[in-house]
């Protein structure tokens, strides 16, 4: 006899949902910035005859990376050359990038800055007298459109208040968008190919976190936009810990599993982004370097990376590496060089710069630069500012030590992995990289994949997007997908999935769990059965031994990738088919592990297929260390192949646009 | 564990069919045990500690506390969300205190714009709705490789 099971989670699975069919236009899956951008600008073009629906797992108000708030805007163009931002990103990104899209991108992130400002996003301000004033006190000086000066840290960099910014730019959104249009608490797990042509999208189907529903939605096309990856590496933190890693936990790789199933070519998916950031608790550190112009020391107080070593180690790496601003993944190496080597840990010297600083100001003004200091972790990282209380850290008096996290996937900051997208219709736009539809014309930021769009985070080979630019990138989605749908009038998608196929697909876990629950007398032990708690710790403990993880300072090598590709994660895919939810929560970390395992098993791959080591201080290749760019320097791009379970890696050709 | 919440201040939202937390918690870890009405933290160790839930609170049921594995006990941070401002009390481990007040947003809840008025005109050009509406001409690369 067994005991009752009863499984954790007060939202418990049924066996057989509630269906709900729909047929829209256009299809928005996400709710983050990328899609708070498309929400707001799609209504300007579509007729009211146009049907649009956006799906998030989350409540918009506070979903995605913008969550917890922002303290600056990264992406603010200004007096700048659009051509200089281009050349920072490729800079930063070693050379590989499409600079059709960042040029794009450049031309039209004001414009979202602007009408974030003028929503009621706080944004700093430069007095004449060159004093930073805070967003409300700096309304005073005007607005940035109407030409009052921003407070830069770095060149593109602007100071905001930003503990509210995903609220503001969701009021718009949901406001533009109608309330009637947009499901929230609607978890996307695949999407669907048209069943007369498997190149065009033609839907999507997915659950309710809240009610016992299946939804399977048609739509004529379709923007994923689900932000990038975390917990594909073993995080630093164990226990409780887990749940602060620097990328928010919710992410989990959807965007480009769901891209790549159906038949989307990914780009540039070995690019990762392990930011060096306050130990544990991962607080920001641009503002310590750039407004407070804090430095690092190593184990030994030396500033190591103004050392002779280190500018003649960056010299290897040239012109990356001796350019003005050293690129993220070169920081990242002269580190893990002092720490390898034994002169840990790493000390970011907050008391001599903010001592350094105080020497100029009076006590009202010290007080400020404190509180600024404060707001730069409460506006985003809240926890850190805890981390700081318990320590007893008052920045002033005591040091913090830094450290780069487990690696993460994203394509909107310092990162630029994603999917292959479209450049714009325009003549300096080479050939190579326009997608053309079936009709012949050339739609911006669509995949390979006829009528499937992405942004934000989703776009491949051009990071530093951030939170403006990836609102700018949805906005231009929004258009082109209203342009794709007056383009195609006759378009009827069908699905090749019957009902029930689509049903089982997503409901397999709670059924799995149901038949065989009452086998044993503890839910989450059971032969029959695999939780996703346990799948997760799996998948993490093989990519971070096998994969490049913290474990190994990052470094991996041909047999070890064949191991965790061919071995590892090969049966992890197999036993997928075992996962089983007893509560709807848990029937989302099924479906989130699932996600995961695609994306992660993307990146090993084009780490594997890429003989050089393109990003040192981000991953190393060890059987190929060293940059190699006469094979090289061009774009891998990858896809798969839902029936036979193949993958295809290929060169896609790199072209410099900008001089 | 990140969020928890206290047994004697959380009402259950009142009883009603959706509770502040539950609505807000982008990782969905926040429930209401429907028996004691009370909600709480269904998986801690995935709380990225982002304070929505905290934020969102009618009784201010929520607070934090450090993550187990790293985080010295003793020590809290409280925000008290107003329309314009959010203030923060600051507990160290040692007791000394701080207090910050930063600016939220310039415009009063539910005022955003959303231009719902503004109909763009060209569906082919590459400029969005505002910048048309605006009279911007598309900047083009001028310094070519
Ligand atoms: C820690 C951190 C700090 C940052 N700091 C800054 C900064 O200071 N300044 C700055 O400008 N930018 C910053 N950024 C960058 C900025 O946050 C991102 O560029 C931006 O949020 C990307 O937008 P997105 O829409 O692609 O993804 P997100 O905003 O993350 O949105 C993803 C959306 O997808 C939803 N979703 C996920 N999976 C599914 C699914 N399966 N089904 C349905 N919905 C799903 C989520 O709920 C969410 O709504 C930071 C990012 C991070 C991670
Ligand atoms: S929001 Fe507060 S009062 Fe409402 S259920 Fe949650 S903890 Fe309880
Ligand atoms: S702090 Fe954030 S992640 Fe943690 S329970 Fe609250 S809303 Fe969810």
């Amino acid at each position: 006899m067994s005991l009752p099971n009863k499984p954790l989670g007060e939202l418990k699975a049924v066996r057989d949902p509630e269906v709900i069919e729909k047929e829209v236009d256009i299809l928005i899956v996400g709710g983050g910035m990328a899609a708070c951008g498309t929400a707001f600008e799609i209504k300007k073009w579509a007729s009211d005859d146009i049907s649009i629906l956006l799906c998030d797992k989350a409540a918009m108000e506070r979903s995605g990376a913008v969550a917890q708030g922002l303290s600056a805007i990264n992406t603010y163009i200004g007096d700048n050359a659009i051509e200089d931002y281009v050349r920072m990103v490729r800079n930063d990104l070693m050379g590989i990038v499409r600079e059709d899209l960042i040029y794009d991108l450049g031309r039209h992130v004001d414009d979202s800055v602007h009408l974030f400002e003028e929503w009621g996003l706080p944004i700093w301000k430069k007095s004449a007298e060159g004093k930073s004033i805070d967003g409300k006190a700096g309304l005073k000086l005007g607005t940035l459109k109407s030409g009052a000066a921003p407070v830069r840290t770095g060149k593109w960099q602007i100071m905001i208040n930003g503990e509210s910014y995903k609220r503001i730019v969701a009021e718009a959104a949901k406001k533009a968008l109608g309330s009637d249009n947009i499901l929230e608490r609607v978890f996307i797990v695949e999407l669907l190919n048209d069943k007369n042509d498997p190149k065009k999208i033609a839907g999507a189907v997915g659950f309710s976190t809240r009610e016992n529903k299946v939804y399977i939605i048609k739509c004529k096309t379709m923007m994923v936009a689900c932000g990038g990856a975390v917990n594909i590496y073993q995080p630093r933190s164990v226990g409780e810990g887990k749940g602060r890693a620097w990328y928010p936990v919710w992410n989990a790789g959807s965007t480009y599993t769901m891209a790549l199933r159906a038949g989307a070519e990914l780009s540039m998916m070995e690019n990762r982004f392990t930011p060096a950031r306050f130990k544990d608790g991962y607080g920001p550190v641009g503002a310590w370097f750039l407004l407070f112009k804090a430095h690092l020391e190593n184990g030994l107080g030396e500033n190591y990376a103004a050392s002779d070593k280190a500018k003649a180690e960056l010299q290897r790496y040239a012109p990356y590496g001796t350019a003005a601003i050293t690129p993220t993944c070169l920081r990242n190496h002269l580190m893990l060089f002092e720490m390898k080597s034994g002169r840990g840990p790493i000390i970011m010297k907050t008391s001599t710069a903010l001592q350094k600083l105080g020497q100029t100001m009076d006590k009202k003004e010290l007080k400020h630069l404190e509180s600024e200091a404060w707001e730069d972790f409460l506006d985003m990282t809240c926890g850190q500012a805890n981390l700081w209380c318990a320590t007893n850290t008052e920045p002033e008096k005591k040091d913090s030590e830094i450290m780069p996290t487990e690696p993460y996937l994203l394509g909107s900051h310092s990162g630029c992995c994603g999917i292959w997208v479209s450049g714009p219709d325009e003549a300096w736009v080479p050939e190579s990289y326009k997608i053309k539809a079936s009709n012949g014309k050339v739609y911006n930021r669509m995949t390979t994949v006829e009528g499937l769009f992405t942004a934000g985070d989703g776009i491949g080979c051009s990071g530093h997007k951030f939170s403006s630019g990836s609102h700018a990138e949805g906005r231009i989605v929004g258009k082109e997908m209203v342009r794709f749908v007056k383009d195609n009038p006759d378009r009827k998608p069908e699905l090749k999935e019957s009902k029930d196929e689509l049903v089982n697909l997503v409901w397999k876990p709670v059924r799995l769990y149901l038949d065989n629950c009452a086998y044993t007398t503890a839910v989450d032990l059971n032969p029959n059965y695999a939780k996703p708690a346990g799948m997760a710790l799996r998948l993490m403990k093989a990519t971070n031994e096998y994969g490049g993880g913290t474990a190994t300072y990052y470094q991996t090598s041909s047999k070890a990738l064949d191991i965790l590709i061919d071995d590892l994660l090969f049966m992890m895919h197999e036993d997928t088919d075992k996962l089983a939810a007893g509560d709807l929560h848990e029937l989302m970390r099924c479906w989130e592990i699932y996600h995961r395992i695609y994306t992660v098993e993307a990146h090993v791959r084009h780490i594997r297929f890429r003989k050089e080591t393109r990003y040192p201080g981000f991953y190393y290749q060890a059987d190929f260390p060293g940059q190699d760019d006469a094979n090289w320097f061009c774009f891998v791009n990858s896809s798969y192949d839902k029936a036979t379970k193949e993958w295809t890696l290929k060169k896609q050709d790199y072209v410099k646009i900008i001089s | 564990m990140p969020s928890y919440v206290i047994a004697e201040k959380c009402d259950g939202c009142k009883g009603g069919d959706k509770t502040a937390c539950m609505y807000i918690c982008p990782n969905d870890l926040m429930v209401l045990d429907a028996t004691e009405m009370k909600a709480y933290n269904q998986e801690p160790d995935a709380c990225w500690e982002c304070f929505s839930c905290v934020k969102i609170c009618p009784s201010q049921a929520i607070e934090v506390r450090g993550y187990s594995d790293f985080v010295p006990l003793g020590s809290s941070i409280v925000p008290m969300m107003g329309t314009e401002d959010v203030m923060w009390t600051c507990k160290f481990r040692n007791g000394v205190v701080k207090r910050f007040k930063f600016p939220i947003r310039t415009t009063p809840e539910g005022a955003a714009n959303e231009y719902a008025a503004l109909k763009g005109k060209d569906l082919n050009s590459c400029l969005l709705s505002t910048e048309e509406a605006e009279g911007v001409t598309l900047p083009q690369p001028t310094q070519l490789a």
